[in-house]
């Protein structure tokens, strides 16, 4: 009797400790299917390398999945690759591929569904609808995956990593390229975005809205179709992060649209069409970024207000600042300006006489887009030189009355 | 006394001349200068670019007319011997032109080349010289058709101020007075059709790449960044410089001196 009890329990220990599942060629399974279905929460599967023809796996239960040497999950285009809705599930080192476009429903290659804790981390995705979808979910990671699409047309495609009602989600040194939006978020709130590089994406290197308190650190957003464009929210602080190379008619490094009480620091902004293009935007702090070889680093529209623009570097931009309103109600104050002609009598770093980066000649690039064709003719060189001594249509108030003599954020140039 | 001798002499009659020499040796320090003071090697390409678009045709035109009034007894001389007059109106013309371009080249694109040979100091160079050689042009045509040297050098100098900055002004408030109309190819036609202005908008594609590409300039950049639009320019440019030089000749040939 003693000897039973004893195994009963040596058996219900066994039974509810973690077991290794292992699935390829040759191993106790050689579908994955088959092997989630068994597998219990707390079991761990281990995907050999090869090739595995499956869409619409469905994981519901608390299990890891560990892929070695990047096994292939190919949808084959019939669906969705893999769909988790169980909590504390983690998805690594596989690699997911050709999942449909769908007019109907967002496939997507690891959809993370009304769930939390899930880790998806050192994946692969490629030429995917939409990569990696989290919807309905808090509390999950997404690492160090590479997501690589195929997109040709916004119309016909999906988003990158695409966060949809989320909370507290980590978002940390992915790659994605080729998707419409890079990095996609609507009602995502609390969420840190760390170290990502998204490129070369048809429309937004990221793109959130309605997206409070998220923070984003040290990304890097280039060459993609139309740069960054965040809407309608609260609460953003976006820091050290690269924004460059974004070109095209309607391509802006940021594009701020109704942010408020936000926080942008320590940004760079190189060879946008754009730097900042701000609609509505109040209460901003833009603080120490560096904006070069931009054609406009920034575009502040009237309807901004209570702004505060410091201790940022202008150089090599071809316009600094343009607005389309005679008034300005934003702050400007001791920031870099190379195209400043003042003195520094007292050798204290700061100019003695303030500065208007609003040049005529952009306000009148404003009215008539192609007056663009005159810029830096001797014309131009000389009606601005006259406006700047008597200024008579740029804003009055849009002046920064403690101009840098130096550089401010020369650190910011090592970086990358 | 043959052609090449004549033009061998002229050339070096001019290129010896103390303001030619002065010319380069001005242009160098700009050049050098600016290179040496800013470190950002975009910003003195585009100083230098309004120093090539401002000064070089200013020279240029100037230049040209004071030494065709000078060597008038020259050329009265070289009339009475047994040469052509189509021989002694090139060689006029192409010594001025060359000493001209070599002094452009030696004094802003070989210094500027120290600094490693881009896009951009190519169009800079291509630009200077057809600068040098639209505006030498003109002056040899207005100081053939003008006897009276001040007026010759006062017609000169307007011809300069309504390329440089005259044009610009009216282009300026075409585009206001018609702002309502979709006129955007027609004015990058007109402002492409004054040689400074399109000298400055060869280069700017591929400097201020970025702010033209908004709205306009992507279009713009469109037509003028292709390899067509490349030709195009450089064929009005090629017509600035053979139009007035055919007047120029038809009223050499014809001229009693």
């Amino acid at each position: 009797m003693k000897y039973l009890a004893a195994y009963i329990i040596l058996f219900l220990t066994v039974s509810l400790q973690a077991a290794d599942i292992h699935v390829g060629t040759g191993k106790e399974y050689t579908d994955i299917r088959k092997a989630v279905e068994f597998s219990k929460n707390g079991d761990h599967i281990f995907i050999e390398a090869g090739t595995y023809n499956i869409f619409g796996l469905l994981i519901d239960k608390s299990i890891t999945i560990t892929g070695t040497g990047f096994p292939v999950i190919d949808a084959c285009n019939l669906g969705t690759g893999i769909t988790i809705s169980a909590p504390d599930v983690v998805i690594e080192g596989i690699l997911v591929r050709n999942i449909p476009v769908s007019y109907m429903v967002d496939n997507a290659g690891i959809r993370v569904e009304r769930t939390k804790k899930v880790t998806i981390r050192n994946n692969r995705l490629e030429n995917s609808f939409f990569a990696i979808y989290l919807s309905n979910s808090d509390e999950c990671t997404v690492t160090g995956n590479t997501i690589i699409g195929h997109s040709e047309s916004e119309s016909n495609s999906g988003n990158g990593i695409h966060l949809w009602k989320c909370n507290k989600i980590d978002i940390e040194n992915n790659k994605v390229s080729g998707h419409r939006d890079g990095i996609y978020f609507e009602f995502a709130s609390n969420s840190r975005i760390i170290n990502n590089l998204s490129e070369k994406n048809l429309r937004y290197g990221l793109h959130f809205m309605f997206s409070e308190g998220n923070s984003y650190i040290r990304n890097i957003f280039r060459e993609n179709g139309a740069g960054v464009a965040v809407m309608y929210t609260k609460r953003v602080e976006m820091i050290e992060n690269t924004f460059e190379n974004n070109w095209g008619p309607s391509a802006y490094g940021l594009l701020l649209k109704d942010i408020s009480r936000s926080k942008i620091i320590n940004n760079k902004f190189t060879k946008n069409t754009i730097g900042i293009y701000s609609e509505g935007s109040t209460e901003i702090l833009i603080k120490n970024n560096s904006f070069s070889e931009n054609g406009w680093a920034m575009k502040m529209l009237g309807n901004c207000t209570d702004d505060t623009i410091v201790n940022n570097d202008f150089y090599s931009n071809t316009f600094d600042v343009s607005t389309n309103s005679s008034v300005s109600r934003n702050y400007f104050d001791a920031n870099y300006w190379d195209k400043y002609k003042g003195y520094d009598l007292n050798r204290d770093g700061v100019g003695d006489v303030s500065y208007r980066p609003v040049s005529l000649f952009s306000t009148l690039v404003e009215q008539t887009p192609e007056a663009i064709l005159l810029v830096r003719s001797f014309l131009v060189d000389l009606i601005d030189l006259t406006e700047k001594i008597m200024p008579v249509f740029i804003p009055e108030t849009l002046i920064d009355n403690h101009p840098g003599m130096k550089q401010i954020n020369s650190n910011n140039d090592n970086r990358i | 006394m043959n052609g090449n001798k004549i033009l061998k002499f002229i050339i070096l009659d001019i290129l010896r001349n103390k303001w030619v020499i002065t010319y380069t040796v001005f242009l160098m320090c700009i050049s050098a200068g600016l290179m040496f003071f800013s470190k950002d090697s975009t910003k003195a390409i585009v100083s230098v670019l309004n120093v090539v678009l401002i000064l070089v045709p200013l020279v240029s035109i100037l230049f040209c007319s004071i030494h065709i009034y000078n060597s008038k007894e020259f050329i009265q001389m070289l009339l009475s011997q047994p040469v052509k007059r189509s021989t002694i109106f090139f060689a006029e013309y192409t010594g001025l032109v060359i000493s001209l371009s070599v002094s452009f080249l030696a004094g802003i694109i070989l210094p500027l080349s120290f600094y490693g040979v881009s896009t951009i100091l190519i169009y800079l160079a291509l630009t200077g010289v057809f600068l040098s050689v639209i505006f030498s042009a003109f002056s040899v045509l207005i100081s053939i058709s003008t006897d009276e040297k001040v007026k010759g050098i006062g017609i000169s100098l307007f011809l300069w101020l309504f390329f440089s900055v005259l044009y610009d002004g009216l282009v300026l408030i075409i585009y206001f007075a018609f702002n309502d109309y979709p006129l955007e190819k027609i004015m990058v036609i007109i402002t492409t059709l004054n040689p400074v202005d399109l000298s400055r908008v060869l280069i700017l594609l591929k400097l201020d790449i970025s702010a033209l590409m908004g709205y306009t300039g992507a279009n713009f950049q469109k037509v003028a960044g292709s390899m067509t639009g490349i030709f195009l320019s450089f064929t009005v440019l090629i017509m600035w410089s053979i139009t007035p030089l055919y007047f120029a000749y038809r009223k050499f040939m014809k001229k009693n001196f």
